[in-house]
């Protein structure tokens, strides 16, 4: 059986050598999952003032929808363009583009690795915030959590290919990780991850769901915390994002390597 | 004295030239500090809806907030994240030796090194948003509310400043930790909504443990001429403790400097 072309030794090897790498940083980890604290500062904010009502979330469901938006960002954080940007300066993006192995599909190993390693830390800040909050407690249903847990890869998907893009511009310029920045701002506030998206006017919403932003967090955490949701529309237009993206960021890939100068070796 | 301005002179002169092979950078910064703005204003809007408050702050008021917030994070990006998150690679690669061999005191040396030239333009926009809606909320500026607004930014900055540098000294130590700045950083963000705004616990560790309210809310409150005496004055002793602190933990930490690869 081949996965991306890969065989399954291959990925298992990939998967295992990175779990080990990353299990070296345990601690670094830890501390990546915490600083993930911004939901639940907003929650508090939220709450503490009483506007959920004005969008139809009492105190539980708030507590449950940023709950749910902490973890599903937990599990589709991306640093590509960042460990990219360091290897392309520093010359060790050379041995990688000989290897039979799309450099990318590293880095999607070293990703999924370390969401294994930050799987506990990610648990124990959960069950620290309902020993704090304990009437926010649920327990979600199995369709929720399979759905859920599909929706958060998808949004991994799109989150690692939008940041692909900006990384093959390492190709042209020295700083992409400044074009970084260009994409974090509007998934702060277009995500869901600073307030559910419902509390937005109609026609800021719009415009919203015309990015892919919404579909980052905002879409899994109204799976994961039962929310009402679309799920058919919500999963075709994660797919439908995708399925843009692949090509673009092969396209701009395949430009790049031509102009690839072998900085630093 | 004299010595240490002409060095900073140098050092940000040459910041300065290195900087203008980068012009692109300077046209980004600008755009994504543009758009952090824009959200942030717009999610404001969002707990005024229907005629409310956010913790007995107007909406006048509450943007003076978001002003402060914007210059010391322009301060932030042009002073404390370029050279802060240095350390633990001089500490890493061991090139903090060569820092310590300098004639110059090595915490200056390391505070002031570089000056990123993208944060001004947030900078001087933070200033004109704290000025325009506090002249929004009919409050009249004299000379007495601007020298305590001054001092009190004087002592968010300072905090802020030591805060930072205490964890970024802490590398010394713990080399993998160097992303502890990361949950500073997180934590920091409160600081833009007022400080009366968050449940009871909150508002006791953002005014204690982690002095945010001295960052943001009560320079805004400063502007606005409702800022208590005693308060300043308890930021003076607060900012000056903050201070001290992390001179003494860094030359604790250098006696404990054992450098690498060398």
């Amino acid at each position: 059986m081949r996965i991306f072309g890969l065989s399954f030794k291959v990925i298992k090897t990939l998967l295992t050598t990175q779990y080990a790498y990353m299990l070296e940083y345990r601690i670094e980890i830890a501390l990546w999952a915490l600083s993930g604290v911004l939901p639940f500062i907003m929650f508090s904010l939220w709450s503490q003032n009483d506007v959920g009502n004005t969008f139809g979330l009492n105190d539980i469901g708030l507590a449950r929808y940023f709950l749910s938006a902490f973890l599903v960002r937990q599990f589709s954080v991306v640093w590509v363009v960042f460990s990219f940007e360091e290897d392309s300066l520093s010359g060790r993006l050379s041995p990688y583009l000989l290897q039979p192995l799309h450099p990318l599909l590293r880095y999607v190993a070293a990703h999924l690795a370390e969401q294994a390693t930050r799987l506990p830390f990610a648990l124990a800040i959960a069950i620290t915030f309902f020993i704090l909050n304990p009437s926010s407690f649920w327990i979600p249903s199995l369709p929720q959590v399979f759905l859920a847990y599909l929706s958060t890869h998808l949004a991994f998907s799109i989150a690692f290919l939008l940041q692909s893009l900006v990384a093959a511009l390492c190709f042209w310029t020295e700083k992409s990780s400044a074009l970084e920045r260009l994409i974090f701002v509007p998934y702060l506030f277009l995500s869901g991850l600073l307030v559910p998206l419902a509390a937005f006017p109609s026609n800021v919403l719009k415009v919203a769901m015309l990015t892919p932003f919404p579909y980052l967090i905002n879409f899994p955490a109204k799976i994961l915390s039962g929310m009402t949701v679309d799920i058919f529309n919500g999963f075709l237009a994660q797919i439908l994002w995708i399925s843009i993206l692949i090509p673009s960021v092969n396209i701009l890939w395949k430009f790049g390597v031509k102009r690839y100068t072998a900085m630093g070796a | 004295m004299y010595r240490y301005f002409k060095t900073i002179r140098l050092f940000w002169s040459t910041a300065f030239a290195s900087q203008l092979e980068y012009q692109l950078n300077f046209l980004i910064e600008l755009l994504a500090m543009l758009g952090t703005l824009l959200g942030s204003v717009f999610i404001l809007s969002l707990f005024f809806t229907g005629g409310r408050q956010l913790g007995d702050w107007t909406w006048e008021s509450a943007l003076v907030i978001q002003g402060v917030y914007t210059f010391l994070d322009g301060l932030t990006n042009a002073l404390l994240r370029p050279n802060l998150t240095e350390i633990v690679n001089y500490v890493r690669e061991g090139t903090l030796d060569y820092v310590l061999l300098k004639p110059i005191d090595s915490q200056f040396w390391l505070s002031v090194k570089k000056f990123s030239f993208a944060g001004l333009p947030e900078i001087i926009l933070g200033l004109s948003i704290v000025f325009w809606a506090s002249i929004q909320t009919g409050s009249s500026f004299s000379i007495y509310s601007l020298s305590v607004f001054i001092i009190s930014l004087f002592i968010g900055f300072i905090i802020l400043y030591s805060v930072w540098f205490l964890i970024a000294a802490s590398s010394i130590w713990f080399v993998k930790t160097w992303n502890a700045t990361e949950v500073l950083r997180a934590l920091l963000a409160a600081g833009r909504y007022p400080i009366s705004a968050y449940p009871i616990i909150l508002r006791f560790i953002f005014t204690l443990v982690l002095p945010v309210a001295f960052l943001t809310t009560f320079p805004a409150e400063a502007i606005l001429g409702d800022l208590k005496l005693h308060i300043l004055f308890f930021g003076l002793m607060l900012s000056s403790v903050f201070f001290v602190l992390s001179r003494l933990f860094w030359k604790f930490a250098l006696r404990h400097y054992t450098s690498a690869s060398s």
